[in-house]
């Protein structure tokens, strides 16, 4: 048994190596990313920084400033939330476009174990993307993080992250079924999941049928539980309603996600489109 | 460690047919034609253990299709497929385990160097970064390439290069079956020699079997203990060169391979290519 875990660890490390060899070979690219991430980060920032001005009314010092932490909090945590999602979504396209993806999946490695292996590659590059993004913005706008639970906040978004995982297996089956449209669908789910999830504006103002999406969101509960964590300092417990509703998003996309991605290549095999050209 | 095996030693359940393929058909649904294009039709054949089967046709004769379904891509509408007798839809993990291939595009990761390429695939086989840098590094030597360009990215590397570095990320594994879908299309003569002898050589060193799929007469003579010719998705004849020339009546395997098919080699791989498109 223990044997068995070493051996599907060894074969998903094959991943996350490779992923970190691509990052380096692919910096440029890495680069141009960080910087518009930065870029969209601070354009939202700076929003809530105008708030008296676009308004047109005074605002307190205290309450511009936990404005643009709130928009700041929903833009990096979607920034590393989209990333996880995006790296996992575009599994096959990116392997077709390589041209790997008939290597890849005539290998004797379960596909749980590359999945899993893919997502913790991608966690790393979200990571450093995310953490880059945050302290760049500081040294542009003052971020009062005086009252923040970093652990609370953290722990959130790890639950996040198994939701978004989960999400984003599901979502690479499109591109499976779908050669050339597939990975446009993906880019929809993330877009609708963007629109519900209260990223940048609380999901009340949204119309009700959209607050319904939201409810089944995992992104919904796991950005309002990190800015009650970083704005106002809210510890673990007290942020439990948040999270057990992302943690049950992730204990079923994640086993879901898996089953639909395996159906799915069960089709490409017997349609012949699991191969680099479509 | 890397798994290469002593010459000898035996995969489970395995026997003297390394590769048996009993009626294996399968079709294709196009958006231009009105009923499914029948790509491969009823195909039996059988690859002994370390031989190197040659599987001879002119392009969209079916010869891909069937490798891909060896190697577990593309799945038969009909029929049943043992490798070492291991059924392939049923323990499709463990003929995984056994089997390799090099396709006629060499994919790699493009920015990525052949050594990075390498030790990749040799972890998704479950072999150490160090043993398979040290294998990679000898197979690639034999295979002509400096050791300054193992670490350049694969993209900078000739169309030649790259093949070989394909054919030797295939061994790197030290695959019981190995299945060689037009290896040395598009390269150039003195490559294509380095590739031919490296296959037999390392046929003859690791006991491997091979499956070669070919338009090259002179190479399938040239590499194969035995050759099917197929035509049209079927397996139309089968035998060593020489049999397969005497049992039509011809003076050479391309003549023999018009007696069955109605058409030279290059007539044929334009006229399918035609039909297929």
């Amino acid at each position: 048994m223990i044997w068995e875990l070493r051996a599907q660890g060894g074969l998903a490390y094959a991943f996350v190596e490779r992923q970190l060899a691509l990052m380096r070979r692919y910096w440029l690219w890495e680069l141009v990313w960080v910087i518009y991430s930065i870029t969209t980060s601070l354009a939202v920032a700076y929003i809530g920084l105008a708030q008296p001005i676009i308004t047109g009314t005074a605002v307190d010092e205290a309450v511009t400033s936990r404005f643009v932490l709130y928009l700041l909090i929903g833009t990096i945590a979607w920034r590393f939330l989209g990333i996880v999602f995006e790296d996992i979504a575009e599994i096959i396209a990116w392997e077709r476009w390589e041209g790997t993806i008939e290597y890849t999946f005539m290998a004797p490695v379960p596909r749980l174990t590359q999945l899993l292996g893919m997502a913790v590659g991608t966690i790393v590059r979200a990571a450093v993307i995310a953490v880059a993004v945050l302290f760049a913005v500081m040294l542009f706008i003052p971020v009062d993080l005086s009252h923040a639970n970093a652990l609370s906040a953290f722990a959130l978004l790890g639950v996040g992250t198994l939701a978004f995982i989960g999400l984003g297996i599901g979502s690479a089956c499109f591109p499976l079924l779908w050669t050339e449209k597939g990975l446009q669908m993906a880019y929809i789910v993330q877009a609708v999941v963007l629109l519900v999830s209260g990223v940048y504006y609380p999901t009340s103002v949204l119309p009700g049928w959209l607050q319904a999406l939201s409810v089944i969101s995992p992104a919904t509960y796991v950005i309002e539980g990190m800015r009650r964590a970083l704005i106002d300092g809210a510890d673990l417990p007290s942020l439990w309603p948040l999270a057990w509703p992302a943690l049950l998003v992730g204990a079923i996309s994640i086993p879901l996600g898996l089953r639909l991605f395996l159906a799915a290549e069960r089709y490409a095999k017997r349609t012949g489109r699991l191969k680099r050209s479509g | 460690m890397l798994a290469i095996r002593e010459p000898g030693a035996k995969p489970h359940g395995a026997g003297s047919v390394a590769l048996a393929a009993r009626g294996v058909s399968k079709r294709f649904r196009s958006s231009r034609a009105r009923s499914p294009v029948r790509a491969v039709d009823d195909v039996s054949l059988e690859v002994r253990r370390g031989e190197i089967y040659g599987l001879l046709g002119a392009n969209g004769s079916g010869k891909s299709t069937l490798i891909r379904m060896f190697s577990t891509l593309l799945e038969p509408d009909g029929g049943k497929v043992h490798v070492f007798g291991l059924d392939i839809g049923a323990e499709e993990l463990a003929v995984k385990r056994l089997i390799n291939r090099v396709s006629v595009e060499a994919s790699f990761f493009k920015k990525l160097s052949a050594m990075e390429n390498l030790v990749y695939a040799g972890r998704l086989y479950g072999l150490g970064p160090d043993a398979v840098r040290a294998k990679a590094r000898d197979i690639l030597r034999r295979l002509g390439i400096p050791d300054d360009r193992m670490v350049e990215p694969l993209e900078k590397l000739s169309r030649g290069m790259q093949q070989k570095v394909a054919i030797a990320r295939a061994f790197l594994s030290a695959p019981m079956l190995l299945l060689l879908d037009e290896p040395t299309t598009g390269l150039d003569i003195r490559s294509k020699r380095e590739v031919q002898t490296f296959v037999r050589d390392l046929r003859d060193e690791h006991d491997a079997t091979i499956l070669l799929t070919t338009h090259d007469l002179d190479e399938a003579e040239r590499l194969a203990d035995r050759i099917g010719i197929i035509h049209g998705g079927r397996l139309v004849a089968e035998g060593t060169a020489d049999e397969l020339t005497h049992r039509y009546g011809a003076r050479d395997l391309e003549e023999a391979f018009m007696s069955l098919t109605g058409r030279r080699i290059e007539e044929a791989d334009v006229a399918e290519g035609e039909a297929g498109s």
